[in-house]
């Protein structure tokens, strides 16, 4: 029987523990959160169904209670070393042995301030769509004055795509959550007008263009092709924004209610960190550099480091899945080895 | 005869005959014009766009079309401010574009095509 250390107990670091314990092995998994399930506590539903972030917490939390699994909450990583084959995973209080790791730490969002002319956090109704969704887990649409918003503002690419904050890459799952959010919202208030201002809409996997086509269709969102530029707010309570209609080739004001930031997907700072001590490259984009683009996206460059989910690179939930599934294979093609 | 109509120039972008010559002295001394996805931000919060018709996005395009012949009045009204370099997320110097489409005109301007 090998063992296995996880670091991240999300979905991704659930799914590749399980599939490790499915398959014999001993596993630990070192989170260092009071909690299972990540990012997704805080998010309300999912692209492209609608279904509800807590059905696949329930899954994972299902899944997890199968296994005898060891979890490891409120830890961090403080140091790691390899002896042969066998690494030593130090955490706060506790030496983890391990014959393989693997790395499933996540992502940050961008940080929307560093996008100052956008106004997150100086404007109150300036918010993210990770804000979006926890408003949508309260049932909160008012604005910080009070008011049931009339126009929304989706704003698409923030943080990603764009050389001023070093993120050449795109975070590809935005796009979609602005959709599937603007319909969302169009249920909750249908009186109000949403549009959606975007340089690409990158509709790219099963379900994402008919979701797109739904919200034009059924739900009257509009979509304009240009990228915000700025935000501001007025005297009389609103907020405006500059764009170009690229389209129709002429420069756009509006006066809003609401703004919603797509903040792209960014490598956690703990990432770097965990990379460095076990000895890992990272790509430009801060990601964790695989060994194989092609054949084997959760195999590391250092022996017997994995990754799974996003820490790699942008994924869905559904990818992330698939992911750590791809991974746990791969790390037990590796254990043969040994 | 008289037949009530008569043709007319095409409307079509004629890539066959391409003026490409002021958009290779451009690329040239600033090869970051390549990388624009036309996304607008430039045109939004661009100073001279809000208060003229002077649309910076569409003037580089006409550029990368080989339809120089506005050029010059269209780069006349830029005030050079460079609030669209400070924008742009490609990191494209429109602001240098310009100056270059002066400089390129004044080359070619005598010049066979």
């Amino acid at each position: 029987m090998k063992n296995i250390v996880v670091i991240g107990g999300g979905i991704a670091g659930v799914e590749v523990a399980c599939m490790m314990a499915e398959t014999g092995n001993r596993v630990t998994i070192i989170e260092r959160d009071n909690k299972l399930g990540g990012k997704l506590n805080n998010w309300y539903c999912l692209f492209p169904d609608f279904k509800k972030s807590d059905e696949i917490l329930n899954y994972i939390k299902n899944r997890i209670s199968k296994f005898n699994i060891e979890v490891k909450l409120n830890s961090n990583v403080e140091k790691a070393e390899r002896n042969g084959n066998t690494w030593l995973v130090h955490t706060e209080n506790a030496i983890c042995k391990a014959d393989a790791v693997i790395i499933a730490t996540g992502y940050q969002l961008f940080d929307a301030t560093r996008k100052e002319e956008l106004g997150y956090k100086i404007y109150d109704n300036v918010i993210t769509q990770a804000d979006m969704e926890q408003r949508f887990r309260e049932g909160n649409f008012l604005t910080s004055y009070g008011k049931k918003p009339e126009r929304i503002a989706i704003v698409h690419c923030v943080g990603s795509r764009d050389e001023k904050c070093h993120n050449m890459y795109c975070s590809k799952v935005c796009c979609v959550t602005g959709v599937k959010q603007a319909i969302e919202i169009n249920k909750f208030l249908p009186d109000a007008q949403i549009f959606c201002f975007y340089m690409d809409l990158r509709m790219y996997d099963k379900f994402f263009e008919e979701l797109y086509r739904t919200a034009q269709e059924q739900h009257n969102i509009q979509f304009i092709r240009g990228r915000v530029s700025e935000v501001s707010e007025t005297p009389d309570q609103h907020l405006s924004i500059k764009t170009e209609d690229t389209l129709s080739g002429r420069p756009m004001k509006m006066k809003l209610d609401m703004v919603i930031l797509l903040a792209g997907m960014e490598t956690k700072k703990n990432t770097k960190e965990i990379a460095d001590k076990f000895g890992v490259d990272r790509e430009i984009s801060g990601f964790l550099k695989s060994k194989d683009f092609h054949i084997g996206a959760g195999i590391l460059t250092q022996k017997g480091v994995f990754a799974a989910g996003t820490c790699i690179a942008p994924m869905s939930i559904k990818e992330t899945i698939e992911n750590a599934r791809s991974t746990a294979f791969q790390v037990n093609e590796y254990l043969k080895t040994l | 005869m008289d037949f009530g109509f008569a043709p007319i120039e095409t409307r079509s972008i004629d890539i066959d005959i391409f003026d490409s010559r002021i958009l290779k002295y451009v690329i040239k001394y600033e090869p970051s014009l390549l990388v624009c996805l036309s996304c607008g931000g430039c045109t939004a919060t661009c100073s001279a766009g809000n208060l003229t018709d002077f649309n910076v996005r569409r003037m580089q395009l006409m550029l990368r079309r080989g339809e120089t012949e506005n050029l010059q009045t269209e780069i006349n009204k830029c005030m050079l401010c460079g609030k669209c370099l400070l924008v742009c997320p490609r990191g494209v110097n429109l602001r240098n574009v310009v100056m270059l489409i002066k400089k390129a005109l004044v080359i070619y301007k005598n010049q066979e095509k």
